[in-house]
């Protein structure tokens, strides 16, 4: 059994340890509440940024002579995954989520024989990605210097990727990101980016005849990159309001559990210390019938 | 019959503004400046960088765009913009600011016309701001 002194020392380090995780998730909660309301706000740019792209490409006669970006290189040999997670630990299952997700991806695509180029964005995600798929990843990105997710990266990102498009370098674009639901819910999600996932066939069909200017094609072609940054803007947005809530609902947990500890040895130290004195009390009492 | 129609401008953080008596707006569209009026056919254009006017029952609003789309259905105006900023808020000495990032760009060699073009779109919009 661990002498009083460790157990008091063990006391004491279990109860700074939950005082950390209490401020952590103080913090957590404070900033998950100014994450959660920018996800919110920012949710109506990228849905009417849908809309207007899906009516543009209802409007378009012509399927074959589209952007690429919206139709795609007419290949799906090499995919690009970006990869988005959080600068910082400690946020429970936040990050392990979505790489397990992305490796799920990665092993699907390989096996139908296809290449994977990887872009990390979050330090986290390239911890654990770059010692089995180092070889893969063509780009890290990280914003650890920006306080908030703002647009302004996330436009980086995106042009990031368009120039690689040009180029030729990959075929399919996907994102992962966690989208969140609630403070203990977060949903990793795989979301393909070029070409425009398949617009949704049972909608109907709006035959609502718009005027252009310039043409569709001109439109198109400058509203396509821009859609890529609102949507790396939007799953940047979906993943700080979730990373703030696995942070909370990890620390929170962390504390709880560390309170449970601390009860624990609380009652294992109240007793050898108890012991300690009956086991002296007997060896007077022993002694003086001795005698 | 009312004229008036919504509009809702947003840029990727928040709505920015949403008004739903608007008699006219002025947006400075692509290929020139178009004047949105009530029942307008539907439309979808480009901005450039200038100036929106949005006219109001209660009172008349500007604001400064550097790029955005416009889209116009069923009486619904909607302007996506990545920077906005509202010309009653638009201190001098940002606005100095704005007027140098532009003048910068501008001056660049290595851009093609169609950024030239827009850099002195710039910076003839907020010159006469001023």
């Amino acid at each position: 059994m661990a002498s009083l002194d460790d157990l008091k020392k063990r006391i004491m380090s279990v109860k700074s340890t939950q005082k950390i995780t209490k401020a952590m998730k103080m913090v957590a909660a404070a900033k998950l509440k100014r994450a959660q309301e920018s996800a919110e706000k920012g949710r109506p740019y990228s849905e009417k940024m849908n809309n207007i792209i899906l009516n543009l490409s209802l409007g378009i006669a012509d399927k074959e002579s589209a952007p690429k970006l919206l139709s795609g290189s007419g290949k799906n040999q090499i995919h690009l995954c970006v990869v988005m997670t959080s600068d910082r630990g400690l946020c429970g299952g936040f990050n392990a989520n979505i790489i397990k997700k992305a490796k799920n991806y990665f092993s699907d695509v390989t096996k139908e024989g296809k290449e994977i180029k990887i872009i990390t964005v979050g330090s986290k995600g390239n911890d654990q990605l770059k010692r089995l798929y180092g070889d893969k990843i063509i780009e890290n990105i990280s914003f650890k210097e920006s306080k908030n997710a703002n647009f302004f990266d996330a436009e980086k990102v995106g042009k990031i990727i368009i120039e690689k498009f040009d180029k030729e370098e990959f075929d399919i674009c996907t994102i992962f990101f966690n989208q969140f639901k609630n403070v203990i819910t977060q949903i990793p999600q795989a979301q393909q980016i070029i070409p425009l996932s398949a617009v949704n066939e049972n909608q109907e069909n709006l035959n609502e005849s718009y005027e252009f200017e310039p043409d569709e094609d001109e439109i198109l072609n400058n509203l396509l990159p821009k859609n890529i940054s609102t949507q790396i803007f939007k799953a940047m947005l979906e993943n700080s309001a979730s990373e703030q809530g696995a942070r909370m609902s990890a620390m929170d947990n962390a504390t709880r559990n560390a309170g449970e500890m601390v009860d624990k040895l609380t009652i294992e130290y109240n007793r050898s210390r108890q012991a300690a004195i009956t086991k002296e009390l007997i060896e007077i009492i022993s002694g003086a019938e001795s005698l | 019959m009312s004229e008036e129609f919504k509009i809702d401008i947003v840029n990727p953080e928040k709505y920015f503004l949403t008004k739903d008596d608007v008699i006219e707006v002025i947006v400075p569209a692509f290929e020139g400046e178009m004047g949105i009026l009530k029942d307008h056919i539907s439309i979808i254009s480009f901005l450039k960088p200038g100036i929106i006017t949005v006219r109001s029952k209660s009172n008349d609003e500007k604001f400064y765009v550097e790029d955005g789309i416009v889209e116009f259905k069923n009486n619904n105006l909607s302007v996506l913009t990545s920077n906005i900023i509202n010309i009653k808020d638009l201190e001098k000495s940002k606005l100095q600011d704005l007027i140098k990032i532009a003048e910068a760009e501008a001056n660049k060699s290595d851009i093609n016309d169609q950024v030239k073009f827009l850099a002195d779109q710039k910076i003839d919009t907020l010159r006469s701001i001023n």
